[in-house]
């Protein structure tokens, strides 16, 4: 439908459709007027008869007749498609063409389409879809098309980005926690110190704690009076042995796997996390990629471990 | 009574800083092709990312190079073809260091990241103002210049930098509009989609005034006056004047295809942007047609092939653009290297050639000395046109494909290549982009190292900047 609200008031639909009218048409007058008494084959063309600058001057040759040709084509484009398409004002165009009906359409012959080729895997759990390597080939394209901006092509991820190869899951592998996160997305938070109560010291101390439990050179001392800001804080997610709480999406502190690595100093980017807080966001697909190849993209992603060995 | 004379001197400066904003702004662009093609070569260093030299480079070959160019030929064409020195030395002055500090203050804050984020017009509130006021001041020296003329007509190059300058004004103007919270930033005036609808409108005139009417003003009195024939036809510059200042100012909206901007809005743009094509061609047909009867002077005169040669490129680029802004043409180019090759032939091939070509003819007449070297504009030539047709052919052969490549599907409608992949598939592109731009660049130092000498030398040729006494 041409939306008619698009013009606050009928003045400036009328404004467009009498300006672009009186425009073209005054380009036809000028270009009509600009041509006429046209000079016989061997008549001598003169010059306008004024000079400036010691020898600037003007011919009077006609206008080139292919270049009016050209001219009034264009003309007469403009105004057969400015009757077809919108464009005059609130007109909506004889054809009522509007680029959201033009894309619904395309939409709908896409799905038409398309759709029968993923609801054949529907019905096959994500279990056994891994071993029907034509549903794993789509999972892969599927992949490749939504997921790559941010967990990379070769899903390795990046800083702040998991890494969907390496079988460590934050909200858990299982195929229907993989549904859920690519369906309804996820939120993920870190409190930063401030929420959590952590004063400088506290800090420090916490940060050489993680260190030592996920095995890393760490100050002994440090982490001793850091293991009880843990117990105090840091346990009601991340767990009493710090292994984490995929109901949260709590990461594991044991494994040496950091989600907010940035390559450098690992001690800085604990301190970072723990001092300013992670703010991790999962956009959810669920309504734009539809249930059929949501399905095979959890079999893709929960298949993407097995590759890698 | 003394002989009264033209004012050369605000036309020499002009014309010298030309070349040094030329320089300046060509290599600066070079080296964010480079960065295209090598990332590593942002070393980390923020005011050296490619996000912030690309505004300078932009404003630098925009409003440095090619707005020193504009206001060097006006001054002079305006006084040699009205009998009648520039209407104020003053103001002129005043224009010539005003833009020169415009430009050394865009280049100062670009790099630190302080921008409007418009696209040509980034320069933050108090540089607009600083703009405006030289604009004002520009224009009373032209208008004003005019109104005393001694001969009875307004010469045809007049009329377009009239055009020029009048348009660029109203746009600057109210692009600009904006609300200042600090010295460093400001709020548009407008929201949303209308906010890019008055950007576009602003940006695709910039090309059509800036680029476009001001540099057919230097068209108009430098072709002639080179190949020392008349106007091909007075009729033909009076259509085409009059249909190209009409329809460019509605051809904005082709920036914005398959956006939230309203279908009107959007076929409205695209029909006017298609009727502009032959108010174009109407100025590139009068360019050409001037030197009939002369084409043997192309053979050695390597000035007259510059001037030439960039007409057949801007015929080229105005009909490349609104084959561009036809909606189905648009879904493949939009976004693609394609506008970046269609931007630079004009860029390249039209603004800076008939600028070279110009300078070439103006600069010894206003330094009192011959030109240095004949065989070094010759170098100059085939160096500038190597490096646009590089610089072009690589772009369209890189924009098509990347366009190709983002609307290509699987049989089972996922993309098949992701994006990504279309980058890796640019690299050599980019490569050969870098070397047609270092190519145009070379040419450029040519041309400083040829200027610098004719300045030098003591080949001395008398000035004639006598204004003529009123025919009796």
């Amino acid at each position: 439908m041409f939306d008619p609200t698009l013009f606050v008031s009928p003045f400036w639909s009328w404004f467009i459709i009498i300006l672009t009218s009186v425009g073209i048409i005054g380009v036809f007058w000028l270009i009509r007027w600009m041509s006429t008494d046209r000079p016989k084959p061997d008549q001598k063309i003169e010059t306008m008869g004024h000079v400036w600058d010691e020898n600037l001057e003007e011919l009077s040759n006609p206008l080139p007749l292919w270049w009016l040709g050209m001219f009034y084509i264009t003309l007469v484009f403009g105004i057969i498609y400015l009757l077809l398409y919108p464009g005059m004002g609130s007109f909506a165009g004889l054809l009522n063409w509007t680029e959201i009906k033009e894309y619904n359409q395309e939409m709908k012959a896409a799905e038409v389409k398309y759709q029968p080729l993923y609801d054949r895997f529907k019905s096959e759990p994500v279990e056994t879809l891994v071993n029907n390597p034509d549903a794993l080939n789509i999972g892969h394209r599927l992949y490749m098309t939504y997921c790559t901006v941010c967990h990379g092509s070769d899903a390795g991820g990046g800083p702040g980005f998991p890494n969907l190869r390496d079988a460590d899951w934050l909200y858990g592998g299982e195929p229907t926690a993989i549904k859920t996160t690519i369906t309804a997305g996820r939120q993920g938070m870190m409190p930063t110190a401030q929420q959590n109560g952590l004063n400088e010291a506290d800090i420090t101390h916490v940060v050489e704690y993680i260190l030592k439990i996920s095995n890393n050179q760490h100050d002994l001392a440090a982490a001793e009076q850091g293991q009880a800001v843990y117990g105090r804080i840091c346990i009601a997610c991340h767990g009493p042995d710090g292994k984490g709480m995929a109901a949260v999406g709590a990461p594991n502190l044991t494994d040496n796997i950091w989600l907010y690595n940035d390559g450098n100093v690992l001690r800085d980017s604990i301190t970072k996390t723990v001092t300013h807080g992670r703010q991790g966001k999962m956009p959810a697909h669920g309504t734009f990629l539809g249930e059929a190849k949501v399905h095979l993209l959890t079999a893709y992603i929960y298949n993407l471990p097995n590759t890698q060995k | 009574m003394a002989q009264e004379t033209y004012n050369y001197q605000v036309v020499r400066q002009f014309a010298i800083m030309t070349i040094v904003w030329g320089v300046v702004g060509m290599t600066v662009g070079v080296f964010i092709a480079a960065q295209l093609a090598w990332p590593w070569l942002n070393f980390d260093i923020p005011y050296l990312t490619f996000s912030r030299l690309r505004p300078l480079h932009t404003n630098a070959v925009i409003f440095a190079f090619g707005g020193s160019a504009l206001f060097a030929t006006s001054y002079y064409v305006v006084q040699r073809t009205c009998h009648a020195r520039l209407f104020s030395d003053f103001l002129a002055t005043l224009t010539f260091w005003g833009w020169q500090a415009v430009i050394v203050l865009a280049a100062i804050t670009l790099p630190l990241g302080i921008t409007q984020s418009k696209e040509y017009a980034e320069l933050e509130w108090p540089i607009d103002l600083l703009i405006t006021v030289v604009w004002v001041a520009y224009a009373i020296v032209f208008f004003g210049t005019i109104v005393k003329r001694k001969t009875p007509h307004i010469y045809v190059a007049n009329w377009f930098y009239a055009a020029f300058i009048l348009t660029i004004a109203m746009l600057h103007i109210f692009n600009n509009l904006a609300i200042p919270v600090s010295w460093f930033k400001s709020y548009s005036a407008y929201a949303g989609v209308q906010d890019a609808m008055v950007q576009w409108w602003y940006g695709h005139n910039a090309v059509g005034f800036f680029l476009t009417a001001g540099f057919l003003g230097m068209m108009y009195y430098f072709v002639p006056k080179q190949a020392n024939r008349p106007v091909y036809s007075y009729r033909l510059s009076i259509v085409h004047f009059w249909a190209l200042i009409f329809t460019y100012i509605w051809a904005g909206p082709h920036h914005l295809h398959y956006t939230a901007l309203p279908d009107w809005t959007q076929s409205l743009g695209m029909a006017m942007s298609l009727i502009l094509l032959a108010p174009s061609w109407g100025g590139m047909i009068n360019g050409i047609m001037t030197l009939s009867g002369a084409w043997e002077k192309l053979r050695s005169d390597p000035i007259l092939r510059f001037l030439i040669v960039s007409i057949s490129f801007y015929g080229m680029s105005t009909f490349e653009g609104p084959m561009m802004a036809i909606k189905t043409v648009n879904a493949l180019s939009h976004y693609t290297d394609w506008t970046i090759g269609h931007v630079h032939s004009g860029a390249l091939g039209w603004v800076a050639m008939i600028s070279m070509g110009s300078l070439y003819y103006l600069i010894p007449r206003i330094v009192g000395r011959e030109l240095y070297s004949l065989k070094l504009v010759e170098v100059h030539f085939w160096t500038a046109t190597i490096g646009v047709v590089l610089y072009i052919s690589a772009m369209w052969v890189s924009g098509i494909m990347q366009g190709l490549m983002w609307r290509a599907v699987n049989p089972d409608g996922t993309l098949t290549y992701s994006f990504v992949e279309s980058v890796q598939a640019m690299h050599p592109y980019y490569v050969t982009r870098f070397l047609g731009g270092s190519f145009f660049l070379f040419g450029m130092l040519v041309m400083a190292y040829n200027i610098f000498r004719t300045v030098t030398h003591d080949k001395r040729v008398a000035i004639n900047d006598a204004i003529p006494s009123p025919a009796h």
